[in-house]
């Protein structure tokens, strides 16, 4: 045997090359058996803590998106329907109206409507939202923290590696299942939450 | 007194409570009782893609890989492969937005190896194993027709011109330090620097850094002159694939039939993939060679080493790059006192009211996982370096033009160059071609 391989060295390349193509083979099965043992068939996206961030601004500008995928969310059962908006209203403002100078959104993003004495409501134009958090600073501040910023995942795509979790100091984003994809607070906290 | 004491202290904690829990849910004014039949809107949430599309890309993937390895192997079309690879670039490039990738799943294999808590999308599982299987079988049909990245470069293939053997060969190092590199950073969590730093994401969605988008620019100006100048000279997946495409049971040749040496391919690979084949009127020399890979190989083990304690050297340096590191030294620096103004970063670690020390400590886990993945990481380029500088000296004798099964990416240039695929599309009659072979032969004496 050895001494036919010998006279033969083109078959003896052939051989090294077929049990190395087996062994790779192998191990490519095997590599893709421990990883189907760590994978589940639900993707993962991206979403931020808003009990850990701490509106630096960053999400208004790091999105891979012209307009960030980051916009303010309103829950609407935890807000107290203030007239003196903390979100709304620019600190020292001169008068509690909608005028652009007493607005803290640098958009207008956000829309008072009076709804009965002495309540109004505050809702959010995502179209104008820029995601910066200034309102959601406000609100955290000094009214009830009905105002935070999630990823909206009708925009958001999703990258690879998120944008703006890669330069978030608060390190408030992570990769959360799709079938849970908001972390909410108030009394929708618990629609996406497990078990 | 006591008691007017005690009050005052407990009037004073509810008042700097606020301070304490930053950032906290909290009811400062209560739920309005609204009289006018007010009813409150429903926060909307909408809902992520679909996993259904998550199943399409799976679907698209292994189809375009099967049509990819048939056009190549069973069609030899090089119209069909350019097409398949248009249709590539708009879904997995400007539709899918470049995510999902299988250039940037290794780094999430690698993730996932070192961080339990991280699963994997089954998706992205197969976009890491699908080409290596069909590399494995077929070469590298992955590149030829389906991977995005690779798709935008072809597309601009103007003028190729030779890379210089030598220069070729420095530059085929990098892919190697790239791949390490961005197995180390995604293993210890450091971040994913293959998508930071992919050069044509940005073409994709249509904006990126300017950094980037002025990298992803040169990369395509400089991809007229120097084919595929990241798939050959950067991409780490390559790497993996060159690989797997060596062993291929299967692989494209340039002939259909059988090489007569025409030399007619010679010059039809932009990507400097063809074997030429030897001269059989020169003998081989090879006394000197085998000194050398005999002196290479006892150098070996040395370079592993040195190359890998430099690697581990690099440490502090490399893992700066991991965000819990950078936030530990900003911390160490403000504790003693070097630094007065606070930033976003150390602003919310103390919000935390998590203790300095033990943020310390967790860099320190982090810097000895540098420590040792730097072992590694140098070992292996030490390792990658000699293999290579051995390949320099081995010779095998080359009987006829074949394709370097490795760097070869299947695209199907060199096909219709060879007159016996001229044969086997009918476009010459087998006797035209002997009359060529004649001819060639009278060239060849008259050149010798």
């Amino acid at each position: 045997m050895t001494g036919k391989t010998k006279t033969n060295p083109v078959k003896r390349r052939d051989f090294v090359r077929k049990s190395l193509h087996v062994i790779v083979g192998l191990t490519v099965g095997g590599l893709a058996g421990i990883l189907s043992r760590k994978s589940s068939a639900e993707e993962t996206v991206w979403q931020l803590d808003p009990n850990i961030c701490i509106q630096c601004e960053k999400c208004a500008v790091n999105c891979v998106l012209p307009h960030s995928a980051v916009k303010c969310v309103h829950s609407y059962s935890m807000c107290g329907y203030c007239d003196l908006c903390s979100g709304y209203l620019q600190p020292g403002a001169k008068s509690r109206d909608t005028g652009a100078e007493s607005q803290l959104c640098p958009s207008g993003a956000i829309k008072r409507t009076y709804i009965e004495d002495p309540y109004f409501e505050y809702t959010i134009d995502e179209k104008l939202c820029v995601g910066c958090g200034k309102c959601v600073k406000g609100c955290n501040s000094f009214g009830n923290g009905s105002l935070y910023l999630q990823a909206r995942h009708d925009r958001c795509l999703n990258c690879n590696q998120c944008s703006i979790a890669r330069r978030c100091p608060s390190r408030a984003w992570k990769r959360v299942p799709a079938s849970q994809p908001y972390i909410l607070r108030g009394d929708e906290s618990g629609k996406f939450r497990e078990g | 007194m006591k008691l007017k004491r005690l009050k005052i202290f407990v009037v004073a904690l509810v008042l700097l409570c606020p301070v304490f829990v930053f950032s906290q849910v909290q009811e400062r004014f209560p739920k309005p009782d609204f009289e006018s039949g007010y009813v409150r809107p429903d926060l909307l949430t909408p809902a992520p893609r679909a996993a259904v599309w998550e199943y399409m890309d799976i679907f698209v993937l292994v189809a375009a890989l099967s049509l990819a390895t048939y056009f190549a192997h069973n069609q030899r079309s090089r119209r069909n492969i350019f097409l398949l690879m248009v249709f590539a670039l708009a879904y997995f490039g400007f539709y899918r937005k470049g995510c999902v990738c299988s250039v940037g799943a290794v780094q999430n294999v690698s993730y996932a190896f070192f961080n339990p808590a991280y699963i994997i999308p089954l998706s992205v599982v197969l976009f890491f194993i699908l080409p290596l299987v069909f590399a494995l079988f077929f070469g590298r049909t992955f590149c030829a027709a389906v991977c995005p990245l690779g798709a935008i470069q072809d597309a601009v293939v103007l003028n190729p011109i030779n890379v210089p053997e030598w220069l070729a060969a420095l530059l085929g190092v990098f892919p190697y330090v790239y791949l390490g590199l961005a197995v180390l950073f995604a293993a210890t969590g450091a971040g994913f620097i293959i998508c930071q730093y992919d050069p044509f994401i940005g073409f994709f969605r249509f904006g990126a850094d300017f950094n980037m988008v002025i990298f992803g620019f040169s990369m395509l100006l400089l991809g007229t002159v120097v084919a595929r100048p990241y798939c050959r000279y950067l991409c780490p997946y390559g790497v993996l694939l060159n690989w797997m495409s060596r062993l291929s049971r299967r692989h494209v040749r340039i002939t259909p039939d059988e090489c007569n040496n025409c030399r007619l391919c010679e010059e039809s690979c932009p990507f400097g993939a063809i074997k030429k084949a030897d001269d059989e009127t020169q003998p081989m020399k090879r006394e000197g060679d085998v000194k050398q890979v005999a002196a290479l190989l006892v150098l070996l083990p040395v370079v592993v080493i040195g190359f890998g304690w430099i690697g581990s050297r690099l440490d502090v340096s490399l893992s700066r790059l991991h965000p819990t590191v950078s936030l530990a030294e900003e911390v160490l620096l403000e504790n003693a006192g070097k630094r007065t103004e606070m930033t976003d970063a150390t602003k919310a670690f103390r919000a935390t009211g998590k203790p300095s020390e033990e943020l310390f400590a967790e860099a320190s886990v982090i810097q000895s996982q540098f420590r040792r993945g730097g072992w590694i990481l140098g070992g292996f380029i030490g390792l990658i370096l000699c293999l290579k500088l051995i390949g320099l000296f081995i010779r095998r004798r080359q009987l006829e033009y074949d394709v370097d099964k490795g760097t070869c990416l299947s695209c199907g240039r060199c096909f219709a160059y060879c007159p016996y695929e001229q044969v086997r599309l009918g476009l010459m009659t087998p006797e035209e071609l002997k009359e060529l072979d004649r001819r060639d032969v009278r060239i060849k004496q008259f050149r010798a």
